[in-house]
């Protein structure tokens, strides 16, 4: 059987969609539609990819107007009578076909106040942590990066504030280390300000295309507003704040 | 020589794996400047792809446990002929550096006290894999990367390194480009540190990623560096078979560790009709048993599903060729069984191995905890690689450093499950901190004119692919050697089809050297497939070489012609180095002497 797939092909300067037909078979993903295409007709065609076991998230592209990992999104899930659109990811620039350039992610995650752990619990140098304390950051921890819901999320992808908010994805970073019971940090200022939690209206976008499916507003996102609502918009909050600074200078 | 952009390290990490990245932050750690190459975008190499765990003697759930135990295991795994100071290094040093990871912030599954918690593994005589449900892998590489940026490495995403420069005997630096624009740049340093990973995508069957194409290794065999035990290749019992889509994606033994049989499509756990004589004593010989170990029973010995990966491979290539195969050619792994001893069985599954089920749902449409799943062996890792001094991780070539799955000597005939991620932290450390010391001690190397005709030889061999107009497609080229390397070097060889082997990569090569590529540089996956050939084609060379050298069955090589082991080349392992008329060596070298003390360790653990 045949299908025919529309693949966006262009480069900084532009570009448009094509249709590329090949042969489809039992259990194909749309990363090896991909890879007929290179092997057979488009041997150029450029696309991120590594694993193709939805574990290392190089392949996110969109499928159909759904970001989605290529590898990860079955044939048989798509409608194959008419052509399957596929395309970069537009929250980002292209670099090339379906490569973007994802390199702010990168600079972002430098930014945000690193791992800092308390003194070890045991004489051995060693800590000790409760499975239940922490479940909810190994779910975060999933994370495989692949930037789907930075793709997603209006304020990236309609509103290109790149400069103002961290997206989804290191919403859930900086959670995973808010929530690390041994992590000593503090990075509610950072979030209200240059990180720009405010941002997020908890539309949960981000939630429906994350292919781990990590609860990130639910979960990340909400608890974090509402630290920096008991930090910063809670008088009692206020006077805490006041004290502890006062006990420790 | 036009400008290419030039970038001057103290060391250069080629490779940002569990290796390349716990190099790169040690040598950072010492105070010098690191460089990072790393061919996908950091924290997505192949280290993501493990699921297992870290084996490190802990004691947290068996306080029996100790590196003696340990280094014991990792010899017995690896038919004796590993390099014993890197097993005895490795079982020291493996509990420092996992203890290290949560310090840097690594979350694992705890004991009900608090501990990191460990489970068992393939011949591992106690729970030792420290892991985090089943994406260990995924947890180390993003705990190093997030340690990592913060200090002061710089990392250069998305480049490829075609040739390593040379000053003399001394490694003076590297040439590469980036997928981006296809430009080249030039990476001057004091000492390289290759940590490139394996050779996987040589095969047609693999678990490996996309930037598996031996690329380390044949910079380290073209720069003057041995191979070793390039014959074990190791091809992990139960990969998926289908869909064909996923054909060769992993099924962690993790999977077993929690209590799954293997079956044939009679109904028999097959497992139980063959356990080899040196595992007798440790492998229950009850199902009973087998399941109360799973479960944490102290003295119920481990169920044979549990046996090394090669003697697993073996026994399920045996059902499938005698027809006892499921209908698309592999075996059945079934874990949906505990739910006749567990009240919870689907919730417990789920939880402990969370990718797994949504790997099968996803991608195959398969609950595993209602169904059984079919598996079959697939190319996995590489034993053989850079031979490296033990303590230093420095090859032969001055300067030049390997760490990680593209080094050898630890692990033998045979890797141990887990022993991987151990491997990356402990050795991986060592290289970057001897690569960092080997640079305080030397000077940067020249690019002058020697150093310059090299690197314009590389350019042109680069771009060669896109002068030429032969109809020849890089992708076609990896795809029939990849058949053939499935075919005839496998998991079951024979000197008839590795000689035939050797006729076709001789061909291969010269239809590589044909390939054609259209489009310009700028990230154009047919040249980059282009390039990579290179590196394919003589890491190939390389494993059948020395499969046809060693000629019998040890471990992870086994032959037909010669299907037990010979006390002849018990004592020795095979080394591969390029001759000065470029054509491909090979010799036996005798095992360094063990000492005494590990000796008696040995004996005592049989």
């Amino acid at each position: 059987m045949k299908a025919t797939f529309k693949i966006w092909r262009g480069d900084t300067k532009g570009g448009e969609f094509r249709d590329y037909t090949t042969e489809v078979a039992e259990g194909m993903v749309v990363l090896d539609a991909i890879h007929d295409i290179q092997r057979t007709q488009a041997p150029d065609l450029a696309c991120r990819w590594n694993c193709k076991a939805g574990k290392c998230g190089s392949c996110s592209a969109e499928v159909n107007g759904m970001p989605k990992l290529m590898c990860m999104t079955r044939l048989s899930e798509l409608p194959l009578e008419n052509p399957v659109t596929i395309e970069p990811m537009k929250a980002f620039p292209v670099l090339k076909d379906l490569v973007t350039d994802v390199s702010w992610n990168f600079r972002v995650k430098k930014k945000i106040k690193p791992f800092k752990p308390r003194h070890p619990d045991a004489p051995d140098g060693t800590w000790r942590m409760q499975q239940e304390d922490i479940d909810r950051v190994q779910e975060f921890r999933k994370c495989i990066e692949c930037f789907l819901c930075q793709d997603v999320c209006h304020v990236l992808r309609d509103h290109q504030m790149h400069e103002r908010f961290i997206g989804p994805r290191f919403l859930i970073h900086v959670a995973a280390l808010e929530m690390h019971p041994l992590d000593t940090e503090d990075r509610t200022e950072e979030l209200r300000n240059e990180q720009g939690i405010g941002y997020c209206n908890i539309t949960k976008c981000c939630t429906k295309v994350c292919p781990e499916s990590i609860q990130i507003t639910d979960n990340g996102i909400i608890p974090l507003k509402e630290r920096v609502v008991d930090d910063f918009y809670d008088p009692f909050g206020w006077i805490w704040r006041w004290l502890k600074r006062k006990l420790k200078s | 020589m036009p400008d290419y952009e030039t970038f001057e390290h103290d060391v250069l990490v080629i490779g940002a794996g569990g290796a390349g990245l716990r190099a790169a932050i040690e040598a950072s750690a010492a105070g010098v400047r690191v460089g990072l190459v790393c061919k996908s975008l950091l924290g997505k190499a192949h280290t993501v792809m493990a699921e297992g765990g870290i084996a490190a003697a802990l004691a947290n759930v068996d306080e029996r446990d100790n590196w003696k135990v340990h280094f014991a295991d990792t010899m017995r795994g690896g038919q004796y002929v590993n390099q014993w100071r890197m097993a005895e290094l490795h079982a020291k040093e493996a509990p420092d550096r996992v203890r290290e990871l949560e310090a840097w912030g690594a979350v694992f599954d705890r004991t009900k006290d608090g501990r990191i918690l460990q489970r068992h593994f393939g011949g591992h005589k106690y729970p030792r894999l420290a892991h985090v449900g089943d994406r260990t892998g995924l947890e180390m590489i993003r705990t190093l990367q997030d340690h990592g940026v913060h200090r002061g490495i710089d990392v250069h995403m998305e480049h490829t390194i075609l040739s390593l420069l040379k000053d003399g005997d001394r490694v003076v630096g590297a040439f590469g480009y980036e997928r981006e624009r296809g430009r080249f740049k030039i990476f001057r340093a004091k000492a390289v540190v290759l940590a490139t990973g394996g050779v996987g995508r040589a095969y047609k069957i693999t678990s490996n990623s996309w930037e598996y194409t031996g690329d380390g290794h044949t910079l380290a065999y073209d720069a003057g560096a041995d191979l070793i035990d390039m014959e074990f290749i190791q091809f992990h019992p139960t990969g998926m078979v289908w869909p064909p889509s996923v054909m060769g994606i992993l099924v962690t033994e993790g999977v077993r560790g929690e209590g799954g049989i293997l079956t044939n499509n009679e109904g028999r756990r097959f497992m139980f009709d063959a356990i080899p004589e040196n595992y007798r004593a440790q492998t229950a010989d009850n199902e009973e048993e087998g399941w109360r170990y799973c479960q944490g029973a102290k003295d119920a010995r481990r169920p044979p599903e549990l046996l090394t990966r090669d003697h697993v491979s073996r026994c399920i290539v045996r059902e499938i060729k005698e027809g006892r195969g499921s209908p698309h050619g592999g075996v059945y792994l079934d874990i949906s069984w505990i739910k006749q001893k567990l009240p919870n069985a689907a919730e417990y599954i789920k939880r402990k191995l969370p990718s797994m089920y949504h790997q099968f749902k996803q991608l195959a449409d398969i609950d595993i905890t209602e169904q059984p799943m079919e598996v079959g062996p697939t190319t996995h890792y590489i034993m053989g690689g850079v031979h490296v001094d033990p303590d230093t991780q420095m090859s032969r070539v001055p300067g030049l450093f390997a760490a990680g799955e593209c080094a050898a000597g630890i692990n033998g005939a045979n890797r141990l499950g887990g022993n991987s991620l151990s491997d990356l932290l402990v050795f991986g450390k060592r290289a970057g901190e001897f690569a960092a010391q080997f640079a305080k001690q030397n000077s940067l190397g020249k690019i002058d004119p020697p150093q310059a005709e090299q690197i314009e030889s590389a350019a042109r061999e680069a771009l060669a692919p896109f002068e030429r107009s032969s109809s020849e497609s890089p992708y076609q080229v990896q795809k029939d050697l990849q058949d053939t390397m499935q075919d005839l070097v496998g998991i079951v060889r024979n000197e008839s089809e590795m000689r035939e082997a050797l006729g076709k990569i001789d061909d291969f090569k010269k239809r590589a050297e044909n390939a054609a590529v259209s489009g310009n540089r700028e990230y154009n996956p047919g040249w980059h497939t282009a390039l990579d050939l290179k590196n394919l084609l003589a890491v190939s060379e390389a494993i059948t070489v020395a499969a046809l050298e060693r000629k019998e069955s040890r471990g992870a090589q086994f032959r037909d012609d010669y299907p037990d082991k010979d006390g002849q080349f018990a004592k020795v392992n095979t080394m591969i180095s390029k001759a000065e008329d470029g054509s491909m060596q090979i010799r036996l070298e005798p095992l360094p002497e063990m000492p005494d003390y590990l000796k008696q360790i040995i004996e005592e653990m049989k």
